[in-house]
């Protein structure tokens, strides 16, 4: 058991290694491909180990996989396999050298090290690891846009995981008094553990606010708009489905371990203020936003201001919902990065304005665009339709009625400006000036009167992602027994 | 070691740490700001030679080993290597002037002692006395970063913060976990290394290190 719990980080830096070190073609075409197909095949292979009822544990207890950890991993492969495979082409048009699959390897193994972690440094150390290796891939366009992008990414993202360090540190110090200092989560959770409660009071405000900052919730969001739309598609794609969720797993875990010693009332506060100030922020962003890969970017804080009220609300139903939400915004979110990487190779522009009756010129692209958008947007049958209206119901039943009142409104005014957008990109009319300005972009050959039907780049990572968001919400069987262990750990039986 | 003798020494130390902090802060001549830098390293490796050394753990001898070699010497290197041969006495001009950013350290100190105060429950002692020293190096961090607009002074300022939550990390618990601390290292390393990476390609680009330039982006 200990080897299926290792294979994944280890297999990340050895694929990393071998497309470093070989610069073959292929190792560098498909290292990032293989790395997410291994974290996947293990991510599922410890699902089925923890259903079987055994946490398997690794490296003398370091690594432990709980419901959550399988899970986690699961979606990190999925969403990495989605975003690399779709991604293919998109990268593979200029001489990108060995750095691009190198570091995308690194940052799925350190992804895959954060949740397997039975140890809150270690997960630290692993998140921090992530600000190094996407930095590169922010900035990889080299523009001065990209640079400035990279800059504050680095700068922002690191000095908030160091304000979580410094949280780290005092929750430490608060299990000092029990004789054996840890940071295990198994050690933590234990209801008896005696920990001084004034520290850990100060000791969750600083983790969560370090964790916040890695995951896009507003007010420390920032650099989230300027990393996604300055980084490679894929890279967004990686970003926003994997690297914010794990930022909000480790905020699940730190509440998990700090709400029964304090209570619930300092936890549900602070992700209170950060979701609603995340939906508010992104809904007054979204609104006016003159380009794609921002919008998405926008949106992606308001998926993750949602999970940050879930989180809040807490109990069986909201923590269930918020790990369904985290699987089904990811496969979307994903996709839709990639379908806009496509879009900047095939209309030359990410601005909304420059993108004209996509449906009807390129519907190879724009179909499993509008698929995309319409799952982001909430519509049944995707999963996050469901999940949303499992997360406002939890909330009413849970005495955060006004909140989630709140958040409704600011969800339909999210909702109006991204369909207003998507429609704009899809079906009006090209302005005549327009046609003559952009006539057709360097390197393709489409004369306006011929529909291109090419999807431009693999089509089956993102039918197998779409479709799994379309069905997820009504799998029964493994997914809800797994869900419902994970909510459980996390103080979902309260 | 005789417990005055450890008193005095953590003391000796944690002023050092804040003396630094404050030399960094007004200071605007960007070399000597990184050799305070380099300093401040020294006083905090020492300081946590001194615990390991009063609480007979050799494992923490070997981390001041580390840290004195990282903070002391590996960062200021890069440091130095980032502010490039363009001589010495490279000056910026803060957005905060000297007599408003002392005032406001004032102020910072007082504030590390008050926020401080549910801390005092990990315990009596003089190494816990010591830890509103290393929350006011975050603090003195934070300021660095909003008020410089150069880049080396950013990356002292992340530097500083992150010297800040060492020393409160070694004052208050000990230090933590070995692999933890390892990899916390190496983190803040490659960190530095990566910010140094992308000054270079800064300065390449827009011909100056002067964040100033950074404002494309926006909504």
């Amino acid at each position: 058991m200990a080897a299926l719990v290792l294979l994944p980080v280890v297999a990340c830096l050895g694929i990393a290694a071998l497309a470093a070190l070989s610069g073959h073609p292929l190792a560098l075409r498909y290292a990032g491909i293989l790395s997410a197909a291994v974290v996947l095949g293990g991510g599922l292979g410890l699902v089925a180990v923890v259903l079987g009822g055994t946490d398997p544990t690794a490296a003398g207890g370091l690594l432990r996989v709980d419901a959550l950890s399988a899970f986690m991993l699961t979606v990190v492969g999925f969403v990495g396999l989605t975003a690399t495979w779709g991604g293919l082409s998109a990268k593979m048009t200029g001489a990108t050298g060995r750095v691009y699959p190198t570091l995308v390897c690194l940052f799925l193994g350190a992804m895959s090290l954060a949740v397997l972690a039975d140890n809150l440094g270690v997960l630290w150390v692993a998140v921090e690891a992530t600000t190094i290796t996407t930095a590169f891939l922010v900035g990889h366009h080299g523009s001065r846009r990209a640079l400035e992008a990279a800059w504050k990414y680095v700068v922002l993202g690191s000095v908030g995981v160091a304000i979580a360090f410094l949280g780290i540190v005092l929750l430490y110090a608060a299990t000092l008094a029990s004789g054996t200092p840890t940071l295990s989560w198994v050690v933590l959770d234990q209801a008896n553990l005696p920990m001084d409660p004034s520290l850990v009071r100060v000791a969750a405000g600083l983790a969560v606010l370090g964790f916040a900052t890695k995951a896009g919730l507003a007010p420390m969001h920032s650099w989230l708009p300027d990393a996604h739309s300055q980084a490679p598609a894929p890279v967004s794609g990686l970003m926003s489905g994997v690297l914010l969720s794990v930022a909000f797993y480790a905020i699940l875990r730190v509440q998990a371990v700090v709400d029964p010693v304090i209570g619930p009332e300092l936890m549900r506060g602070l992700l209170v203020t950060a979701g609603l100030l995340s939906l508010a922020v992104s809904a007054a962003l979204i609104v006016r936003q003159r380009d794609l890969k921002r919008m998405l970017a926008y949106s992606s804080i308001e998926h993750m201001g949602l999970l940050a009220l879930a989180a809040a609300v807490g109990g069986p139903l909201a923590l269930t919902a918020a790990l369904l939400h985290v699987l089904g915004h990811g496969l979307a979110k994903s996709s839709t990065f990639v379908v806009s990487g496509r879009i900047l190779a095939t209309e030359g522009t990410t601005t909304i304005a420059g993108i004209r009756s996509l449906f009807a010129r390129r519907p190879g692209v724009a179909i499993p665009f509008v698929v995309g958008m319409a799952a982001l947007l909430g519509f049944p049958p995707f999963s996050l339709f469901f999940s949303e209206v499992a997360i406002v119901v939890a909330g009413f039943q849970g005495g955060l009625g006004a909140v989630m009142v709140v958040a409704v409104v600011l969800i339909l005014v999210l909702f109006a400006g991204l369909a207003r957008h998507t429609a704009t990109m899809l079906f009006a009319p090209a302005r005549a000036d327009d046609v003559l300005a952009s006539a057709p972009p360097a390197g393709t050959d489409a004369p306006s009167s011929q529909p291109d039907r090419a999807s431009h780049g693999p089509r089956l990572p993102l039918v197998i992602a779409l479709g799994a968001t379309a069905v997820v919400a009504f799998a029964s069987g493994p997914l809800s027994t797994l869900l419902a262990q994970a909510a459980a750990l996390l103080g979902g039986t309260r | 070691m005789s417990p005055v003798l450890f008193a005095e020494l953590v003391a000796f130390c944690a002023g050092l740490l804040l003396l630094t902090g404050v030399l960094i802060v007004w200071r605007r001549d960007l070399r000597a700001i990184v050799r305070l830098l380099a300093v401040q390293g020294v006083a905090l490796s020492v300081l946590v030679a001194v615990i390991g050394i009063d609480a007979r753990v050799p494992e923490l001898v070997a981390v001041a080993l580390l840290v004195l070699a990282l903070k002391g010497f590996v960062l200021p290197v890069v440091l130095v290597r980032v502010a490039g041969p363009a001589g010495p006495g490279r000056v910026e001009t803060p957005t905060i002037n000297t007599t408003a950013s002392l005032i406001l350290l004032a102020l910072l100190t007082t504030l590390a002692y008050l926020v401080s105060q549910p801390l005092k429950a990990a315990g009596a002692g003089p190494a816990v006395a010591a830890v509103p020293i290393g929350i006011a190096l975050v603090l003195f961090g934070f300021l660095v970063l909003a008020s410089r607009r150069h880049a080396i002074s950013q990356l002292v300022g992340f530097l500083m913060l992150d010297n800040g939550i060492a020393a409160v990390a070694f004052l208050i618990a000990g230090g933590l976990p070995l692999v933890v601390e390892l990899g916390a290292s190496l983190d803040i390393l490659l960190v530095v290394l990566v910010l140094q990476v992308l000054t270079g390609r800064i300065r390449a680009e827009f011909g100056d290190l002067d964040l100033d330039d950074l404002s494309e982006l926006r909504d």
